[in-house]
């Protein structure tokens, strides 16, 4: 087939069109979770948990249940029974019974704001009304919230029933940890001890939450048939079915979701925590039922990110060859196993060549929600330990800190730390442009200074379904699977009018329900534009293989004398040599040569890359009030292909902010209770836009040989380096070592009183 | 739970009596903070009383010896009066540091006052610019200074049937100044971690004759520190006059350790504040 892959230069990849769901969102017309309404419907409210951890000895709910307009109540004593079975999502694997858990308590509560009871009923007030008259009679018990008391032997258990990792012979067991996760390669200690520079620090972060900014919010409605729709904003409606049917215990062919607009995910969205509930109150009431959580809800109950309590010892010969890298990480899952910290430690030196290493990563335990994916889940809390660690060693040796990365710098065809070889990565291009970048050499004002990082992320493919159908009026209808959180739909239409050679405007994107199309993991893990994209190219190939055919029907020869070009079928023998016919000359004809055209494909690329990024940032320190200000970022990226180079740099952007964010000022806080203190924007302090300089962006292109066009995945590594690149900066500014997120104004104060 | 009863009277009387015949009715101005707090289920509320129909609560006038600025004058007005604005710019940046630009397009100045935060932004300016208000009664009217309307975070000194009606504003004094700042995490949308207002006034010789410092979110209310006041009077504002003022603020404070911030932290922190709001006043009082 004449594909398009042997073009040298495109004719749309590349191009920066206006986003096709743009003009609904930005008039507020589109329908977002707690927009859809069905008829009939009622409203959930749920009743949480006070307690960070406590026996729910009982539950009544007969004055709930006496409230008029209430229709339904249930309980954990609903949820059917399910087996413990692993069921994988996007980002995250998990067990269906600690999810059915997590949704609602069975038994006990585990973490401030855990779901215990939900009720519906006609209206909002009284359903409220009705949740405020639930009495749960709880059993207060201990509880624990830090990673470092959690950890401790003596500990009290998080939860009964903890499954507590072997930690070996000899070793006492740690009630809490759940995972021991030792990576190692040639001998640590001895390189470490012949080290010509040593290095070593602690590093602290707080859990922080994804902060989409659309609560979560499910419609559901259990029909008399037995059947569940439900209408939800997710990353992924297809896992929400899956996970859904797991919880229900039904069949997966039972449950079918419908996928709104998302208001923002960063993987907090590949999971769920109302679509079950919404189901069992509509079973129970016979109507539509929908709940929707409140932001303090929001915070409460769903995943944040793990903090981590890391240790890290660099050792580095004369030259700044980093020879040994001793690493101990602790993360915590929240009250359910499971969590990032392979993740973490996988990513901890995955972007150098290192001989000698020891990583450990453990699992804790704690009385928190249960955590979630976000954003590169598990990567920038290790990186923001072992990047400030290398810039403390490229201090020692006065080195300049990009000179030393890119003598340590991992290069394509490496082995990456999980065995995994690295193909065309673009790590040494970044440095190499982040060095070569005017920010990097321009001047710093008085109580300035700089900071610089880089980092990655492992990137993936998987499952994905598309369809390409014709219109008899030459409109193609591109249908797929993946929520549009950051573009995709401009990026399929983009690569579906490239490879068909129609302009962009005549492609339409759909994004199908559960019913409607073939299988599609959640739009995370940087992998819908890469892998969605290789399932729309393929199906607009489908497409071509049947215009031709169709072409030859009409010019009566054979399909392999027919060649697609630029949007044209091509006879290239007989009478009609030379003739062409367009791709709406053709779909017009459609009927009498053979009916619809479309094509539907499933494929499941694992040619993906890892991403790479540095990125440098300069602050400003207010030496009186410790307050720090981001007076110029950069952020360098390997990008692949830019299909859509604006959403490109706005993931790069976006991916920076919320770095910047973490580094500075989010965190959970709870208070000696156990509860959550900061439930809100208000004092859960995400960057505002006036905190923000412009994020300079340099996207290098080094083409990902998998994919038709190049595409690496971008969304991800973006959030990686940014933690050590502020934390680097403000503590050469500060003059001290600032190793605890967040760098609040108050902590600043502190370094700088002697603190 | 049932809604309570909406009254939306015309008149200040009208207003006394319902709120005085109904314990648990609300005033409600711009409502950001009432309206808020209702629906996060902190406040139930009887009746709401909306002050927002009664002639001249939405007004500024300019007496000849002060502004009077209604009780229903959401902060963004405050900015489109240039007289206003000339003789107390303080005033007017502190209350348009309340929450975003839509909530200020409802925040009142009254309201902010009797909410009662200790970091409410507008009250330090207002303390520090010497204001009073008009506390409207069953028994009439009587005039207060603000810093005599909180009593504690949430507190007010208010009575049964009492609401604001308006906040008193005195000119300017020749030579004379104000300013305010907060320290916060982020550059908007936030809450005083802690906030400083400041008045100077100087004469011709670059002596300061007057001053008044308040320090807000340090203690359960707006401080007014005179001791910090009388540091700066009869000193050219140098080096060694900020080092007295500073140490009265400092010692004047009375915070906590909470999620927005340490004891010391803001102990230390309001008094640089104090002195960068003086040095603004100082400069703006110098322009005249």
């Amino acid at each position: 087939m004449n594909a398009p892959e042997a073009k040298g230069s495109f004719k749309f990849v590349g191009s920066r069109p206006i986003r096709p769901d743009g003009v609904e969102k930005v008039t507020g017309k589109a329908v977002f979770g707690t927009d859809y309404k069905a008829a009939n419907m009622l409203h959930g409210a749920i009743v949480r948990s006070p307690h960070p951890h406590a026996r729910i000895k009982s539950i009544d709910t007969s004055k709930a249940e006496a409230v008029p307009g209430v229709k339904a109540v249930v309980t954990g004593a609903d949820f059917p029974s399910i087996e413990d079975i692993i069921v994988r999502t996007g980002e995250s694997s998990g067990s269906a019974l600690d999810m059915s858990t997590n949704i609602m308590a069975k038994g006990e509560a585990l973490y401030d704001g855990h779901a215990v009871a939900a009720v519906a009923a006609v209206t909002k007030q009284a359903a409220l009304e009705a949740a405020r008259l639930i009495a749960v009679d709880y059993e207060v018990l201990p509880h624990v919230i830090d990673i470092n008391d959690a950890f401790a032997a003596e500990a009290p258990k998080v939860k009964e029933g903890i499954q507590a990792a072997d930690l070996g012979e000899g070793q006492a067991t740690r009630p809490n940890v759940t995972m021991k996760f030792p990576m190692a390669k040639g001998d640590a200690a001895a390189a470490m001890a012949s080290a010509a520079h040593v290095v070593s620090g602690h590093y602290s972060l707080k859990p922080v939450h994804q902060g989409y900014i659309e609560p979560h919010a499910a419609v559901a409605t259990w029909k008399a048939d037995g059947k569940v729709d439900v209408w939800c904003s997710s990353q992924g409606q297809f896992d929400v079915r899956g996970l859904t049917a797991s919880v229900l215990h039904i069949d997966v062919g039972n449950v079918r979701v419908m996928p709104l607009e998302i208001g923002g995910g960063f993987g907090g969205k590949t999971t769920i925590y109302l679509e079950p509930v919404a189901a069992l109150l509509s079973k129970k009431s016979g109507r539509p039922v929908r709940v929707a959580m409140t932001r303090e809800e929001v915070f409460r109950a769903t995943g944040p990110a793990p903090g981590g309590e890391i240790d890290v010892k660099l050792g580095a010969d004369a030259d700044g060859k980093i020879v040994a890298a001793e690493i101990d990480l602790k993360y915590s899952s929240g009250a359910f196993s499971g969590g990032d910290v392979w993740a973490g430690a996988a990513h901890s030196i995955n972007h150098y060549a290192i001989e000698n290493y020891a990583v450990t990563g453990w699992n804790v335990l704690c009385n928190m929600p249960k955590h979630a994916a976000y954003r590169a889940p598990g990567a920038p809390q290790i990186n923001f330990a072992v990047e400030c660690a290398v810039n403390d060693l490229a201090e020692k040796l006065g080195m300049d800190p990009i000179e030393m990365r890119l003598k340590n710098a991992v290069l394509p065809g490496a082995t990456g730390p999980m065995g995994n070889t690295l193909g065309e990565i673009g790590l040494v291009e970044c440095l190499e442009a982040a060095k070569a970048h005017p920010h990097y050499s321009a001047p710093l004002g008085a109580n300035q200074a700089r900071g610089v990082a880089c980092g990655s992320w492992m990137n993936y493919g998987g499952p994905s379904t598309a369809a390409v159908a014709l219109a008899d009026d030459g409109s193609v209808l591109v249908t797929e699977g993946n929520p549009d959180i950051g573009g995709s739909r401009a990026s399929m239409a983009l690569m579906a009018a490239e490879t068909l050679g129609v302009p962009y405007e005549k492609v339409s994107v759909t994004i199908a329900d559960t019913g409607s199309i073939g299988y599609s993991m959640v739009t995370g893990g940087s992998r819908t534009t890469y892998a969605t994209g290789i399932a729309v190219i393929e199906a607009a190939k489908g497409v071509i293989n049947i215009m031709r055919e169709r072409a030859a029907k009409m010019w009566e020869c054979d399909a392999g004398d027919v060649e697609w070009d630029d949007g044209k079928a091509v006879c290239k023998t007989g009478d009609n040599a030379g003739k062409t016919l367009t791709l709406a000359e053709i779909a017009a004809k459609a009927g009498a040569t053979g009916g619809p055209i479309a094509f539907e494909n499933g494929v499941n690329p694992l040619q993906h890359l890892p991403g790479y990024g540095a990125h440098i940032c300069d602050v400003e320190v207010d030496k009186e009030t410790g307050n720090v200000s981001v007076v110029r970022y950069t952020v360098v990226q390997d990008v692949g292909k830019a299909i859509h180079p604006a959403y490109v740099e706005g993931q790069m952007q976006g991916g920076a902010v919320q770095g910047i964010g973490w580094a500075l000022n989010e965190a959970y806080i709870y208070n000696k209770d156990g509860r959550l203190d900061n439930a809100g924007f208000l004092d859960y302090r995400i960057p505002v836009a006036s905190d923000m300089p412009m994020i300079d962006t340099v996207m290098v292109e080094k083409a990902n040989p998998g994919h038709p066009y190049g595409v690496k995945g971008v969304g991800e590594v973006p959030i990686v380096p940014p933690l050590a690149a502020v934390g680097s900066a403000v503590s050469k500014a500060v003059g001290k070592p600032m190793r605890s997120l967040p760098i609040s104004p108050d902590k600043v104060h502190a370094a700088l009183n002697g603190g | 739970m049932p809604s309570p009863a909406y009254h939306a009277p015309d008149t200040v009387k009208e207003a006394t009596d319902l709120l005085a015949a109904n314990k648990g009715a609300k005033p409600l101005a711009g409502g950001t903070d009432l309206i808020v707090q209702m629906q996060s289920g902190r406040m139930a509320p009887a009746a709401i009383v909306d002050l927002k129909r009664i002639a001249g609560l939405k007004e500024i006038r300019e007496e000849a010896d002060h502004f009077a600025i209604g009780a229903a004058v959401p902060c963004t007005s405050l900015k489109n009066n240039a007289a206003l604005v000339a003789e107390w710019p303080g005033v007017v940046e502190a209350a348009n540091l309340i929450g975003s630009v839509q909530v200020r397009n409802r925040a009142t100045m009254a309201g902010n006052l009797c909410n009662a935060s200790p970091a409410a932004d507008s009250v330090p300016a207002l303390v520090a610019a010497g204001a009073s208000v008009v506390v409207a009664g069953p028994s009439g009217e009587r005039e207060v200074p603000v810093e005599q309307i909180p009593t504690g975070p949430g507190k007010t000194s208010l009575g049964d049937g009492e609401f604001v009606s308006e906040i008193r504003i005195p000119r300017k004094a020749k030579g004379g100044s104000d300013a305010y700042l907060r320290s916060i995490p982020r550059t908007e949308m936030d809450i005083a971690v802690v906030g400083a207002g400041a008045q100077v006034v100087v004469d011709d010789s670059g002596t300061c004759t007057a001053a008044r410092i308040a320090i807000g979110a340090a203690a359960p209310t707006v401080l007014l520190v005179e001791d910090a006041g009388k540091a700066l009077v009869g000193s050219k504002l140098d080096d060694a006059a900020f080092a007295k003022m500073m140490e009265a603020v400092s010692a004047a404070c009375n915070p906590i350790d909470d999620k927005r911030g340490t004891v010391a932290y803001r102990k230390a922190t309001a008094g640089v504040l104090a002195k960068r709001v003086v040095e603004i006043a100082r400069q703006r009082a110098g322009g005249n």
